[in-house]
């Protein structure tokens, strides 16, 4: 199967190659480091359909799961350091690890973050007829005993779902430590458990709430973020107007490159996405897989994402994760 | 009601569509080859299909028509190696090489293929039934199923697995302890402490179920195999012309029935899919039947169980994701993200907002069963055939598929480190008389069972009164408690009869 795909790929690069297109990358590659239909798969597609037409050969996806994206970031530290072809999704989830050394030696200094797919945040979400009404409500049981609300999540103790649920304890100066927190087996679980009853808050992501929202089965008490959203989600609040600044979460979602490529291919990438982020497909994509748009490419993005890994590693010091 | 009905008239308005028809038996006959392929199974054959059905710009209800297909078309298809070859097309026809690859080797390949596909039949058409009637009500009662009440569940599916103890209790409890231990491998949900990892990334994240089952099956028979005709033990086989009768199906009703309801029930639920689905069919079934002996060396009951268990779960996975948008399974996960690339929201609402592609899509399910049979029965007659190819070609081949297919999943050459080295492992255990149901099932049932556990346990705060709070867990335990008890009693019973008769000891030898 793989062996035909690069084969026809291939041929698609030979007849293309006298054709004049805008950037020329020969057999572009986006690696999603996990198993079929999750958040990094999403992300690359997001690049194949998004940069359709403005690079000119078709982006193909190969899926690398393992250890959370580390299959994939020292699979780029040791064999692939200059591939000019390849992309690797990521996510904030990704640049957690890197903060707290879940990929063993490899950290943010061994990749060159490359550009932008959008940007989603973190939800408190409650179901429908729960007692917590707003976010208030929550805060005040949680400050009561940190102990007599159940949050939940699809990620384990240390991932970034659970940086959401503890975040908001710590907002109220509570220790993350004594919340009580569920590790479900993703989202869809995490989702279930709270339709259920399971838990009683769920601390997931906006994005993938657009479907419950119009059928009133949840009530999200506030948006993680500094600004409210646009519609769908507009009527929301924030966490940042609601008095808890601190309990803002990004989830940031973007490509990396090996750490040795030449500046000529990492150029060609990031100009594809400049040219891709202007148009009006490129947004409709990022939307319709329930981002916010957020485009921001090239040395700048670097700049900015070593920034966030340098304030997650602050934070995930504060909140036990890692020990000194 | 009347809109359950109008709807599906709709939807087969939608799905009898001349290319919406084609797209359903394109994707059947697509879907059963990448089953029968080891290595390749519904998640994947649905990955890789995705890009292509929406390069090729269908319209979203035909797009997921498609995909459909290929999903419970690979469900059919697994059961083809795990007949004729013994290695599992993919996870969830494990089950299905306990009793299905005996028969073949009995010269009834046929007959085993055949039944199979009509077991598959009935149980993916038994599960739109009552997706179609119940679709709603069912979703949410599955949401109400908590972590404790996950615990119940494997706890009553330990206890039915309990009937797969062979000769030697010993070794199945090690060969379950040993499947325990592989799936302890990872970091540890509950507290993201890596255990067992030794430093390789590669197993950060566990090992994924598909390389245990490859690896300890597939490779280790492919060792076993070559062995044998190393040593010239090796028997071919005759063509064999065997078809399934009346008799069979007459006999095996209530087994396709029985194991239907709990593959559906298992199904629905957002936490366990087909392989469980299939393992707790066979045990139950096995307990039902109350000879154990001929389970596991070509007893037709025991095929037509695990093979009609795992189609209707696969069925049943269905219904969380159409009605409330979670997916209920991996593959499930991946047509959700297939309706949302079309702009297609799935979730409560679909129904309403966008009633041609779910109706569609379950209508098409309807004519994909029928024609996966119609496909199958034929097709019966060449897939036998397989065995006649002389083992020295066959062996490779298989061997080469399974490398390709485990590598093109994944790219990473690791699993095929990992898959040799389970082979070899899986080829020594055959030798020192283990039986590599158990391991699987350890590691299946084993790692469901600590992360729902320590689930209930977080709800809690660590109070463990809460695995018996509700309803669905006290049933359960019952069920478990008669498993358990019902078949000694009975045992003792017949054992006393068999005393009274024939004046000798009844007790088999331990």
């Amino acid at each position: 199967m793989r062996l035909r795909l690069f084969a026809s790929t291939l041929i698609a690069a030979t007849v293309f190659a006298g054709v004049a297109m805008a950037q020329d990358i020969e057999r572009p590659e986006c690696i999603a480091p996990a198993q079929p239909g999750g958040g990094f798969d999403l992300t690359c597609r997001i690049a194949q359909k998004g940069l359709e037409g403005v690079i000119a050969n078709p982006i193909q996806v190969t899926f690398m799961p393992g250890g959370i994206g580390a299959v994939a970031i020292n699979l780029f530290n040791t064999t692939r350091t200059d591939d000019p072809n390849a992309i690797v999704a990521f996510s904030s989830g990704s640049l957690l690890n890197m903060a707290t050394g879940k990929y063993g030696e490899w950290n943010e200094d061994d990749v060159r973050f490359t550009a932008t797919a959008g940007t989603d945040y973190g939800a408190v979400i409650v179901r429908a007829d729960s007692e917590y009404k707003t976010l208030a409500d929550l805060m005040a049981a949680l400050k009561q005993d940190v102990g007599s609300v159940v949050l939940g999540a699809g990620g384990s103790v240390g991932s970034q779902d659970w940086m959401k649920a503890a975040l908001l304890v710590r907002a109220e100066n509570l220790d993350p430590r004594q919340m009580r927190y569920v590790a479900f087996d993703g989202g869809g679980d995490a989702m279930s458990g709270l339709l259920g009853g399971s838990i009683q808050v769920y601390t997931g992501d906006v994005g993938e709430m657009i479907s419950q929202l119009d059928a009133g089965t949840v009530r999200i008490l506030a948006v993680m973020s500094k600004e409210r959203l646009p519609e769908p989600f507009a009527d929301i609040p924030t966490t940042a107007e609601l008095g808890y600044p601190d309990a803002e979460w990004a989830i940031l979602r973007g490509y990396y490159m090996g750490k040795n490529v030449s500046d000529e291919a990492y150029n060609a990438w990031v100009d594809a996405f400049k040219q891709a982020y202007g148009t009006e497909k490129w947004q409709e994509t990022v939307k319709a897989q329930g981002l916010q748009v957020y485009s921001v490419a090239g040395e700048e993005f670097n700049q900015e994402i070593l920034g966030r890994v340098d304030r997650m590693r602050q934070i995930a010091k504060e909140a036990g994760l890692i020990q000194e | 009601m009347d809109a359950v009905f109008s709807g599906l008239a709709s939807g087969f308005a939608t799905a009898l569509d001349p290319f919406n028809l084609m797209l359903v038996l394109v994707g059947c006959f697509a879907g059963t080859l990448i089953g029968a392929l080891p290595g390749i199974g519904p998640i994947n054959g649905v990955a890789i299909l995705l890009p292509i059905a929406y390069g090729l710009g269908f319209k979203p209800e035909s797009a997921i028509i498609l995909l459909a297909g290929i999903y419970y078309g690979a469900e059919y298809g697994g059961r083809i190696s795990s007949i004729l070859l013994n290695v599992p097309g993919d996870a969830g026809a494990v089950m299905t090489t306990l009793d299905g690859n005996p028969m073949a080797r009995k010269g009834e390949a046929g007959k085993a293929l055949s039944l199979s596909a009509v077991a598959s039949f009935v149980g993916g058409t038994f599960a739109v039934i009552l997706m179609t009637l119940f679709g709603p009500l069912l979703a949410a009662y599955a949401v109400t199923f908590s972590p404790s009440d996950y615990v119940a569940l494997m706890v009553f599916a330990f206890a039915s697995l309990a009937s797969l103890v062979g000769s030697n209790p010993v070794k199945t409890l090690l060969g379950a302890v040993i499947g325990l231990m592989l799936a302890s491998i990872g970091i540890d949900a509950n507290t993201g402490v890596a255990r067992y990892t030794f430093g390789i990334p590669d197993i950060l994240a566990g090992i994924d179920f598909l390389v245990v089952v490859i690896g300890l099956f597939g490779m280790a028979e492919l060792i076993h195999l070559v062995e044998q005709q190393a040593r010239g033990t090796l028997k071919t086989l005759e063509i064999d012309k065997s078809f399934v009768t009346m008799a069979d199906l007459a006999r095996t009703k209530w087994t396709i029935l029985r194991s239907s309801c709990i593959g559906f029930f298992i199904g629905i639920l957002p936490g366990t899919g087909a392989s469980v689905a299939s393992a707790v069919a066979y045990g139950t079934e096995k307990r039902v039947q109350n000879n154990p002996k001929s389970f596991g060396e070509g007893d037709i009951r025991g095929l037509a169980a695990p093979e009609a268990a795992n189609n209707a779960a696969a069925g049943g996975a269905m219904v969380p994701m159409l009605t409330l948008g979670i997916p209920g399974s991996g593959t499930t996960a991946i047509l959700l993200g297939a309706l949302l690339l079309f702009n297609v929201t799935p979730g409560p609402l679909m129904f309403q907002q966008r009633p041609e592609i779910a109706w569609g899509l379950i209508a098409s399910m309807y004519i994909g069963n029928i024609a996966l049979l119609v496909i199958n029965l034929p097709l019966v007659g060449l897939f036998a055939r397989l065995l006649t190819i002389p083992q020295q070609y066959l062996t490779p081949l298989i061997a080469v598929l399974a490398f390709i297919g485990v590598y093109s999943i994944v790219s990473n050459p690791h699993d095929l480190y990992m898959i040799t080295l389970l082979g070899l492992f899986g080829w020594i255990m055959r030798k020192l008389g283990f039986s590599l149901a158990p391991v699987i099932l350890g590691f299946v049932l084993g790692s469901l069972f600590e992360n729902n556990l320590r689930r209930a346990l977080s709800i809690s705060a660590g109070d463990w009164t809460i695995l018996l709070q509700s309803w669905n867990s006290i049933v359960l335990y019952v069920l478990t408690a008669i498993v358990v008890i019902v078949p000694i009693w009975y045992g003792r019973r017949v054992a006393a009869r068999n005393a009274r008769s024939e004046d000798e000891s009844p007790k088999a030898p331990a």
